[in-house]
Order: C-alpha cells, then structure tokens, then sequence
C-alpha cells in the first residue's frame, strides 16, 4: 500500500474545510467552558449548602462518564426537550459542558490558593462580594492558571473527532466521507493525524515555553 | 401496564445487554491498564537515562502520541495496519491504541514522580554505591510510588470513559450495546441514559477510592507538618 501524493494533495481542501469547522467547534467549546467552569467554581463557595451540592454532583457526574455518551444525549435529549438546535450547536454545548467540569476543578484549585488574607483584607474593607470576586480574588487566582487552562485546550482539540458521531462535518467526518467514497484509507488518515499533529504539537510548544517564561 | 410479560421481558433483555457490555468494556480497561502501565515506567525510565538517544526516542513517543486523539489512533491502527498486511482483531486494536496513547500521559506521571524523590536520598545511594536497579528498586521506587498513585488513579478513570471509543472500532462495549439496543427497540434518549449511568457506576466508585488514597497520603503530610 502505497501513499499518492497527488491524491493527498487532492483531498487536502476538504480536509483543511473540516479542520476549520473543528477549530470553530473547540474555540466556542473552550469559550462556554472556561465561562461555566468559572461560574461552578464560584457557586462550590456558595453559602447555599444545596448550591454546593448541586455543583459537585454535576463535576462527579460529567467526569465520570464518556463524552461521547454525553454527547448522544444531548444530541437525542435536546429535541425531546423542545431544542431542536443544529449539530454543531450541539456539539459545542457538549464539549463545552464536559470540560467545564474539569475547568471547574482547576479554577477551585486556583481560587483555593488564594491566601487566606486576601480574603479578610477584603472583609475589613467592607467590599462587596461581587467587587472581592472581580478585583481581588479572580485576578490572583487567574494568572497560574493560563498553562492549564491551554492543555484543557489542546485536550478538547484532540476530542473533537467524537463530534463526528453526531454528524458534525469537522476534520475527522471529513476524512471519513473520503476514504467511505474512495476506498483510500491511508491518505485520509494520515492527513488527518499530520493535521492534529500540526496543531497540537507547536500549541503545546507554546504553552510550555509561556509556563517556563513564568517560572523563569 | 408495568408488570406486562412483554415489558419485563424487554427490560430483562436491556438490563443483560448492557451487563455485557460492560463487562467488555472492564475487560478493555483492565488489559489496557496493564500495557499503560508497562509502558509508562519503560518510557520514563528512558527518559530519564543517561543516554541520549534513548531519551530522544522516549520523548517523541511522548510528543507524537498526546500530540494524536486516541479516537485518530485507533483507526490508524484499525483501518491503516491491514494494509501493510498487519490484521489485528478489533480488541487487540483497542488494548495497544489506549494502552499507546495513555502510556504516553502515564510516563509523565511515573516521570514526575522519580524526579521527586528528594536530592539528599540520590546523593547517600550514590555515597553507600547503590547499584542503579537496586537503588530504585528499594529506595527510589518505594517512595515515588505513594505519589504517582492517585494520579495513575485519575488516569485509570479517564481510560475507563476513553474505552467508550472501541465502540466505533466494532468491539461490543457498553456503549456498542446501547447502539444496538435502539437499532432494535428505539427509544434513544433513555438508552442512552441507562449508558450514562452505567458508566457512571463504574468510574465514581474508582473516584472515590482514589480521593480516599489522596486523602490518607495528604492527611499524613499535613499532621507532620
């Protein structure tokens, strides 16, 4: 079996419109992620005992099980519900919930760094908890937590072949479609693993060099 | 009309469905564990050996496989290697893509965890002339391995859920069994929810048991302290 360049070079348009879709799907993802996690993760110091129950049932329950499955769901769940939003609304809210659960995580950790005296500072000069949460905790606990928060990124780029199951045309479907007409399987794959490879790799890169910069 | 023979008879037939499935899918999980495993203290002990060329080899493994989906690597190893004339069967398949691509996060972890081990224990194995395998087999092991459990824990449960993507490889796993299920009865939404709960059955007890672990190790830190 041999590889065809000139045919890799023919399927290379279709290819790049998936990888394009999947670059839109994990940026609008990683957006509801990080403004969901947040927001579980200032509802978990919630004085509201049921509030916190809440939260960490939703954490316990998202990160127990495959995305995938959560992804069916929604896909099924959604219509019943009276949504009936398109696959790639679909996807989005899917990958966007299952990593605010882990992003959710982070940012408790981060917050949970936060000293103790920032805290009563804050008490003692009577802000209100809005105006604590803006100004003084959020900020602190942020910055640390940039390198994490772009591995969570690079994470939900390489799950975003499982969109393909609920019919979102992104780089994977793409590379489905072609080998399912053409009966080429190792062009279309290999593409496909060179493109994740051409992205996941220098935005790892990146990161790493942004975390070393910090600690440097 | 719940107690209908029909029904019982079709929530019997659901119910053991998706028992197998499950057990496929544990099955899956526990033979991948075995290879992560393996691998991870092969890839870290080669990236953490004297010789370069070792490390370099240990490292791109590292940076090629976090850099591929799982999801891309099954397929590679299951559309791909039959025509180099490599057929393996579909569970076969789904043991090396996870254990690969899982060993690759699972060397980072075991890596991490060597590197640890504190200066001044490095510097009396060398001065009592520890042998190297000695010296991690009675000394650096020991210690690096409260460590690196909770974190191989976390990783097990994500390669439990991760095990979900053999269903799209043929393999009859929890989540194949739903599949077929609502190819034969319908009714997809609440399939798939038994699915969700089932997994979920499977990965929280593991959670638990792990943050229980954390827990003992940290409280046995702070009380020191």
């Amino acid at each position: 079996m041999d590889f065809d360049i000139a045919f890799a070079w023919s399927i290379t348009p279709e290819l790049l419109s998936g990888l394009w879709v999947t670059v839109q799907v994990v940026v609008l993802g990683f957006v509801l992620a990080v403004v969901a996690g947040l927001l579980l993760a200032i509802a978990q110091r919630s004085p509201l005992p049921l509030v916190r129950a809440a939260c960490a049932g939703y954490l316990s329950f998202f990160r127990s099980t495959p995305l995938m499955v959560q992804l069916y769901v929604l896909f099924f769940a959604l219509p019943l519900a009276g949504l009936t939003l398109p696959a790639f609304a679909t996807g989005v809210i899917g990958l966007g919930l299952y990593y605010a659960a882990y992003i959710a995580e982070a940012f408790r950790g981060a917050i949970d760094d936060v000293p103790a005296g920032q805290w009563e500072a804050a008490r003692a000069l009577d802000f209100e908890p809005a105006t604590t949460w803006r100004r003084l905790i959020l900020p602190q606990a942020v910055k640390p937590l940039l390198p994490v928060l772009g591995n969570y990124l690079i994470g939900m780029f390489k799950e975003t072949p499982l969109l393909a199951v609920i019919t979102i045309p992104e780089l994977f479907q793409a590379a489905k479609q072609v080998a399912g007409m053409t009966y080429r399987y190792n062009e279309p794959y290999t593409l496909m693993a060179l493109m994740f490879l051409a992205i996941s790799v220098p935005t790892s890169l990146l990161f790493k060099y942004l975390e070393h910069r910090r600690h440097a | 009309m719940f107690t209908d023979i029909p029904t019982l008879q079709t929530v019997s037939f659901v119910a053991s469905q998706l028992f197998k499935g499950a057990i496929v899918t544990l099955e899956i999980t526990v033979l991948a564990e075995l290879l992560v495993l393996v691998l991870s203290f092969v890839i870290a002990l080669m990236r953490l050996s004297p010789w370069r060329v070792l490390r370099w080899i240990a490292t791109l493994y590292v940076e090629v496989l976090r850099g591929i989906s799982a999801l891309v690597l099954l397929f590679y190893l299951f559309f791909i290697l039959p025509l180099f004339g490599i057929s393996l069967s579909p569970m076969t398949t789904g043991v090396i893509g996870l254990g690969l691509t899982f060993s690759a996060y699972g060397s980072e972890i075991v890596r991490s965890a060597l590197i640890n081990v504190s200066q001044g224990q490095r510097d009396a194995l060398r001065a009592l002339d520890f042998g190297p395998a000695t010296a991690l087999r009675r000394i650096i092991l020991p210690q690096a391995l409260p460590v690196m459990l909770p974190p191989l824990g976390n990783q097990l449960v994500e390669l439990l859920k991760t095990t979900s993507l053999v269903s799209l490889i043929t393999l009859t796993d929890l989540t194949f069994s739903g599949a077929q299920l609502i190819t034969t009865l319908g009714q997809q939404t609440l399939i798939w929810c038994l699915v969700l709960v089932g997994y979920f059955l499977m990965a929280w007890p593991l959670t638990l048991l792990v943050r229980r672990y954390e827990r003992h190790l940290t409280a046995w830190r702070e009380a020191k302290e």
